[in-house]
């Protein structure tokens, strides 16, 4: 199977893990991934606003550039990448007249965009594509039980018709870890928000989150969390340094992309899956398991 | 709040709640005021108005105090109230419209060059990037 790739910024930065472990994991499962030759930043975030059409031309110009390298969809990894995208295709193909006056601005682009792109995550992909039972089968490093939490966060399941899963009890990270074998934690928190951008300004409110958060998996068991998208992973592992000054309780837990966990169980080594970029070490608990 | 509240018919036709209405594609009539909003709110402990009061004060007229309000600075789209809406009102979009009545008036919320994080390098373009669009005209 061959997909368009739109990686987004922060994977090629600090969210390398994420990007690394999924293009190996895709490699074993004959996913050929085409990145565009060409992208921008999608802006990160859908506009809500009914008349700023401007904040929409970032991520059309992308889909432009799926058009372009001749492919009908486009895949992503990061969970707000994936939404904004979407996202604005749909606005725009729900609205003519709008995508017309995008286009109309966007003049010196080589071909307007037709709104003839979709586009999917990879948890989408492999799931309705590859299938689950499909890929039990290419499993070398089984996860020996380690206790995941699958943490969602916000864009993978919001809003409704957006998100690729029941949005209020979404399961696509458990049945992933569960042909793993590893073990799925449920926990209450598992689509709160993080905090997102409050990051930026107000880290109080992200160590509140955060606190609340991995606590909440830590007493259902978890020994590790995973998500898909690079500013939750900022935030709920990072961030677990000034969550440790605010709360003196706060152990925290290491905080992993799924990515991470299908490549190492799909036999991928450790200087692919860089643990160097996260804040709490993972590689203990790995160890532990006999996973690395 | 045990402030008495002058409400009149002109308070409720404001411009600024047209405005609020046009800007969030939202009726802000429909609210029944049933609190869901806030309940799901992983937010309402930085709040002064409540997702749910916030609609209210909308319907109300009650301009000054939308626009001073420090709720709209904290929440973080995370679009909870508005799965949870019996009457599917996109409450997330009412607020986007508040922080963007503010920032159109050229009222940006955090100034990026007095970022001081000591951490700001360390912060991925995600959460910078999110950040200013959210926080600044
Ligand atoms: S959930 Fe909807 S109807 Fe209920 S208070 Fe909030 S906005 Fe009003
Ligand atoms: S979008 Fe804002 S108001 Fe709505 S639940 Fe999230 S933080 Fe609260």
């Amino acid at each position: 199977m061959e997909v368009a790739y739109y990686p987004g910024c922060t994977l090629k930065a600090n969210a390398r893990n994420f990007e690394d472990s999924a293009l190996f994991a895709c490699e074993k499962l004959d996913i050929e991934i085409k990145e565009l030759s060409r992208w921008n930043c999608c802006g990160t975030v859908f506009s809500l606003s009914t008349d700023d059409l401007i904040h929409h031309m970032a991520p059309v110009r992308n889909l432009i550039r799926v058009e372009e390298n001749g492919s009908n969809r486009v895949m992503t990894l990061c969970a707000m990448c994936y939404n904004t995208l979407k996202r604005a295709n749909e606005r725009v193909k729900a609205d003519p007249e709008s995508l017309e006056k995008l286009n109309r601005v966007m003049y010196k682009e080589e071909v307007d965009y037709q709104g003839n792109v979709e586009v999917v995550h990879m948890l989408e992909l492999l799931r309705d594509e590859i299938e689950f039972t499909n890929l039990a089968s290419k499993v070398i490093k089984p996860l020996n039980n380690l206790k995941v939490a699958c943490y969602y966060g916000c864009m993978l399941v919001r809003p409704e018709g957006i998100g690729f899963d029941d949005i209020e009890n979404p399961s696509v990270l458990e049945d992933l870890i569960h042909v793993l074998e590893g073990q799925p934690v449920d926990f209450p928190f598992k689509t709160e928000c993080c905090g997102a951008y409050q990051t930026v300004d107000k880290p109080d409110i992200i160590a509140e989150r955060t606190d609340q958060i991995i606590n909440s998996a830590r007493n259902r068991g978890a020994e590790v969390m995973v998500m898909a998208c690079p500013l939750c992973a900022f935030n709920l592992d990072h961030r677990q340094k000034i969550t440790r000054q605010v709360y003196s309780g706060f152990r925290g837990m290491p905080v992993l992309y799924f990515s991470q966990l299908l490549a190492l169980a799909l036999g991928c080594g450790t200087e692919t899956l860089k643990f160097d970029l996260h804040y709490f070490n993972p590689e203990p608990i790995l160890k532990e398991k006999g996973l690395i | 709040m045990s402030e008495r509240v002058d409400v009149s018919r002109t308070r409720i036709g404001d411009p600024f709640v047209l405005k609020i209405e046009e800007l969030s594609g939202q009726n802000l009539l429909a609210c029944y005021q049933c609190g869901k909003c806030s309940a799901g709110c992983p937010a309402v402990s930085e709040m002064d108005i409540l997702p749910n009061q916030i609609i209210r004060y909308a319907q109300l007229g009650l301009t000054d105090e939308l626009i001073r309000s420090k709720s709209i600075w904290v929440c973080a789209s995370c679009l909870t109230c508005n799965a949870r809406c019996p009457k599917g009102i996109n409450i997330a979009e009412v607020i986007e419209a508040l922080r963007q009545i503010q920032l159109r008036r050229r009222n940006d919320h955090i100034d990026i060059g007095k970022v001081k994080d000591p951490e700001m390098e360390e912060l991925p373009p995600i959460a910078l990037i999110s950040s200013f669009r959210k926080f600044t005209s």
